[in-house]
C-alpha cells in the first residue's frame, strides 16, 4: 500500500519545513521554508478526503499568502541583518510553553476515538460544497464577498496613507 | 478520487525529478574548472552594487494583496461552477446565476472604487491624493 509511505513523506515535509521556519536565523529562509509546510498541509487535507480544501490550500496559501509574506519580509528594514530580523528570545519560557502544549496535544491524541475510514468512501467534496453554498449557506457565501470587499478597501486605504 | 490526485503527484514528482536528475547528469559530465571570475553575478563584467535583498516598493505588496482577494473569490466560485449545470438541469439556473452575480458584483464595486481612485496606478502622482 502506497498511502502510508506517502503520508510519511508529507509528514516529514511539513515537520521538516516547520523546523526550518522556526530555527532558521534568516527570516527570508523561514519564509521560503513555509512553502514546504503549506504544501505538506495540502497533502494532509487530501488524506482527510477533503479535495477542495487541499486545492484551495495550494491555490491560496502556496500561490498567494506565501507571496504576500515574502513581499512583507522584503518590505522590512535591515532585512539582511539576520540577528535583528529573526532573534531568538525567551528560550526558557518558550521551552516550558511548548512542552505544556506538547502534553496537551498528546492528551488529545490519546483521548480521541479515531474513526478509521474505508478508502471507498473517499469521494469528491466539490459538489456538496457547491450545493451547500448555493442553498443552506447562501448568506455566509454572500457575506464572504463583503468581508473580501472590506479587506480590499482596508488594504488599499492603509497603503494609500503610507505612500506619499 | 485519491487516484486522480495520484496523477497530480506523478506530475509533481516528474517536475521535481526532471530538475534534479538533469542537474545530477550535468554534474557528472561537465568539466569542473572554477575561477573567481565565473563566480561573479554577471560574467560580462558588470559589478553588482550592494545587496540583492533590498526594500521592495510597497506597490508590490498591494498588488499581491489584491491578487489574494480575487484568488479567494475564484476559490469560492469554483464549486458553484461545478454544480451549475446540475442546477440548470433542475430548473434553478437563474437562482444560482443571481447568487453568483451578487457575489461577484460586491467585489467588482470594490475593484471599481480602487481603480477610479487611482490606487492601482504604479506611479502615483504626488499631491493628487483622493481626487
Amino acid at each position: 500500500m502506497i498511502a502510508l509511505p506517502l503520508f510519511g513523506f508529507f509528514a516529514l515535509l511539513t515537520v521538516g519545513s516547520a523546523l526550518i521556519v522556526s530555527f532558521s536565523r534568516s527570516i527570508v529562509y523561514s519564509g521560503f521554508a513555509l512553502l514546504g509546510t503549506f504544501f505538506g498541509a495540502a497533502g494532509f487535507y487530501l488524506f482527510l478526503s477533503s479535495d477542495f480544501v487541499a486545492v484551495t490550500q495550494v491555490l491560496i496559501y502556496v500561490g498567494g499568502v506565501l507571496v504576500l509574506i515574502l513581499f512583507a519580509i522584503m518590505l522590512t528594514n535591515k532585512i539582511e541583518d539576520a540577528t535583528t530580523s529573526n532573534p531568538s528570545l525567551n528560550r526558557i519560557a518558550g521551552a516550558v510553553l511548548t512542552f505544556v502544549l506538547f502534553l496537551f496535544l498528546v492528551g488529545i491524541l490519546s483521548g480521541t476515538d479515531w474513526v478509521v475510514q474505508d478508502e471507498e468512501k473517499f469521494a469528491s467534496m466539490v459538489t456538496p460544497i457547491g450545493n451547500a453554498l448555493l442553498s443552506s449557506y447562501l448568506l455566509p457565501f454572500e457575506v464572504i464577498s463583503i468581508a473580501l470587499l472590506a479587506a480590499l478597501l482596508g488594504a488599499v486605504v492603509l497603503v494609500r496613507r503610507e505612500v506619499r | 478520487m485519491l487516484f486522480q490526485f495520484g496523477n497530480v503527484l506523478v506530475f509533481i514528482a516528474l517536475a521535481v525529478g526532471f530538475v534534479f536528475i538533469n542537474l545530477f547528469i550535468g554534474q557528472l559530465i561537465r568539466p569542473s574548472v572554477p575561477s573567481t571570475m565565473k563566480g561573479t553575478s554577471y560574467e560580462c563584467g558588470e559589478e553588482p552594487v550592494g545587496s540583492a535583498w533590498l526594500n521592495f516598493n510597497i506597490r508590490f505588496y498591494i498588488i499581491a494583496l489584491l491578487f489574494i482577494i480575487f484568488d479567494v473569490e475564484i476559490a469560492f466560485m469554483f464549486p458553484i461552477g461545478v454544480v451549475f449545470k446540475q442546477w440548470v438541469a433542475e430548473g434553478r439556473g437563474m437562482i444560482a446565476l443571481a447568487e453568483i452575480l451578487v457575489f461577484a458584483l460586491i467585489l467588482l464595486f470594490g475593484l471599481a472604487y480602487v481603480w477610479i481612485k487611482g490606487d492601482l496606478e504604479w506611479v502615483k502622482k504626488l499631491g493628487n491624493q483622493g481626487k
